[in-house]
């Protein structure tokens, strides 16, 4: 709250440099927090809780330059087939993650319009998340594909599946959140149900939304990542996870430069929700931060 | 009893029954809890009238304010609002509502809160446009048209959701401890306006309030309820003269209405207990 004063007050270009500083310095901490530790441990020789070498452990530097390094030689270098797979996985993640948020959502309107089918279908939708997506993957990889539905479709079946649980939760409670005096009003007017969920209910509930969507976001990259490796899909970065393992003692910065763009799509989906919260919403300061 | 009974039944006598905007009869309403929130409630509004339901807390009158807008159903009487029934009435947009806190949507500009009820009843955005910058500069808002509510303060905000419940022109006016939450200046000054407004407009109000001198200021009656079970005890005819201003403060009739009001509810909450013998010798 005390950033959204400054912004109001000062220039825009000084909070902007304040946060390119703050972002700086926490890539340098965390820089140094690495290194130091392989320094310290490699000096001494401590073996608690790892052993700490150039496999457990690469120089940061070590794992920069793998992306500007081929894999096999005389191929590309290994950004280019990362990226390849970023994008790949990026697919499934964003189709899983709004077919995921539909569902969730509906489902949310469904249920806190029946009280019946809330205490129903709430334990199931619970026990759906229990289940480990490990188990399921195939089977929804193989029976999608035995009906002709690309890996990658499927795949983004999986990570519908872990978007659609934080968004059905947290959007029943927002379409719930509103004043019960607000209800009241709606009365008031006779509204009819219809316009009582669309003017009310669903503005209401929409912080609440975009609270899990963040959520789901990296979620769906999770569920996309995971649903690729028993699936055999070898396109995305799963696929590159796998593939990696396999080489880890003999090439271990290649797995770290995955594990970077990885999360980095994380990110980049988390700041897509973030942005499109920010310019959706005209809520007071306080409901924004 | 007989003294609240008396005085609405005189009042009911002088005027047709039918062309009454809110009659109550019989009315009694008790919660699940086994909690009886109101019994033998009588009361008549004739058509341009201010009344004040007034009382202790717990006396049952933003309960009773609440079952005139069929938000709550009664446990047993009739309500009849417009000559209706309260179910229709509500059905009919026959009454605006203003509850203590402003209930503005915060995803809506000040103008679209206004437009709200008129949205609702399907009115074109032009007729939308030209009635909200019409009910603005009434509450003396224009230049607001954009803002967030909560970009105002608690008077404007509560001025916001005037102009809402008066934007379709209802015939009844529910207010329930609508400035109870704001300063006593602002409170003075919204007096000020809800009067004007009400004094240009032909609409009748039931105001709830906690506030004695507020309650004498704005009505036409004031309806004195005591507690457990909410119940009229008295009602007080206010013949402060119209246009009343800042200076009806200072009339000794105002102060003398203030004190009569103040009895009234010293006496209702002193007749605990002994409430039924107390209230039949309460003949005004």
């Amino acid at each position: 709250m005390s950033a959204v004063a400054v912004e109001t007050r000062q220039a825009r270009i000084v909070p902007a440099l304040g946060r390119l500083a703050t972002f700086v310095l926490v890539i340098a901490v965390l820089w140094a927090g690495w290194e130091g530790y392989k320094w310290l441990w490699e000096t001494t020789g401590w073996t608690w809780p790892f052993v700490v070498d150039d496999t457990t452990m690469p120089h940061i530097h070590d794992i920069l330059n793998a992306f500007r390094e081929p894999v096999t030689a005389g191929g590309p270098a290994l950004i280019h087939p990362l990226l390849d797979a970023a994008w790949f996985t990026a697919k499934e993640a964003l189709a899983g993650f709004v077919l995921g948020a539909i569902f969730g959502f509906g489902l949310a309107v469904l249920l806190v319009h029946s009280r019946l089918l809330e205490r129903g279908l709430l334990p199931y939708v619970v026990a759906s998340q229990t289940v480990p997506i490990l188990a399921i993957a195939p089977m929804v990889v193989i029976g999608l594909g035995s009906k002709g539905v690309e890996g990658w479709k499927a795949v983004s079946v999986l990570a519908a599946y872990l978007t659609f649980f934080p968004v059905a939760i947290n959007s029943i409670r927002g379409l719930k959140s509103a004043d019960p005096r607000a209800f009241e009003l709606m009365d008031s007017y006779a509204a009819s149900r219809w316009s009582i969920l669309w003017r009310l209910r669903v503005p209401a509930s929409m912080p609440y939304l975009f609270t899990a969507l963040k959520i789901s976001a990296t979620a769906a990259v999770i569920g996309a990542i995971i649903g690729e490796t028993p699936a055999s899909i070898q396109e995305g970065l799963g696929g590159a996870i796998v593939n990696f393992n396999q080489y880890y003692s003999l090439q271990p910065t290649a797995l770290w430069a995955t594990n970077i763009v990885c999360a980095a799509l994380g990110l980049v989906l988390f700041g897509l929700v973030a942005l499109a919260e920010r310019l959706l919403l005209h809520r007071a300061p306080e409901h924004v931060a | 009893m007989s003294g609240g009974a008396g005085s609405a039944g005189a009042g009911a006598g002088k005027r047709a029954a039918a062309a009454n905007v809110v009659s109550i009869q019989k009315l009694t309403k008790s919660f699940r809890t086994g909690v009886t929130a109101l019994a033998d409630i009588d009361l008549e509004v004739a058509p341009r009238e201010f009344v004040s339901l007034i009382g202790p807390s717990g006396c049952g009158k933003s309960t009773l304010l609440r079952i005139i807008g069929d938000l709550v159903g009664p446990s047993s009487g009739t309500v009849r609002v417009n000559g209706k029934t309260a179910h229709q009435a509500r059905l009919d947009h026959d009454y605006g509502i203003v509850f203590q806190d402003p209930v503005l949507f915060d995803w809506r500009t000040v103008s679209k809160n206004v437009s709200l009820p008129l949205e609702l009843l399907g009115w074109d955005r032009a007729r939308r446009k030209e009635r909200v910058a019409e009910l603005l500069h009434l509450v003396e808002l224009t230049g607001f048209e954009s803002s967030r509510p909560w970009q105002l303060s608690g008077g404007m905000q509560q001025r916001v959701s005037i102009a809402r419940a008066l934007s379709f022109d209802p015939a009844l006016l529910l207010m329930d401890e609508p400035f109870g939450a704001l300063d006593e200046m602002t409170r003075e000054r919204l007096n000020l306006e809800l009067l004007g407004i009400w004094e240009k407009s032909a609409s009748t109000i039931v105001f709830v309030t906690h506030s004695i001198p507020e309650a004498v200021f704005l009505s036409t009656r004031v309806v004195v309820m005591s507690a457990r079970p909410g119940r009229i005890s008295e009602t007080i005819d206010v013949d402060l003269p119209h246009p009343r201003n800042a200076m009806t403060h200072e009339e000794p009739r105002f102060f003398e209405l203030v004190t009569a009001v103040r009895e009234a509810l010293a006496a209702g909450h002193g007749r605990h207990g002994t409430r039924d013998a107390a209230g039949t010798t309460e003949e005004r």
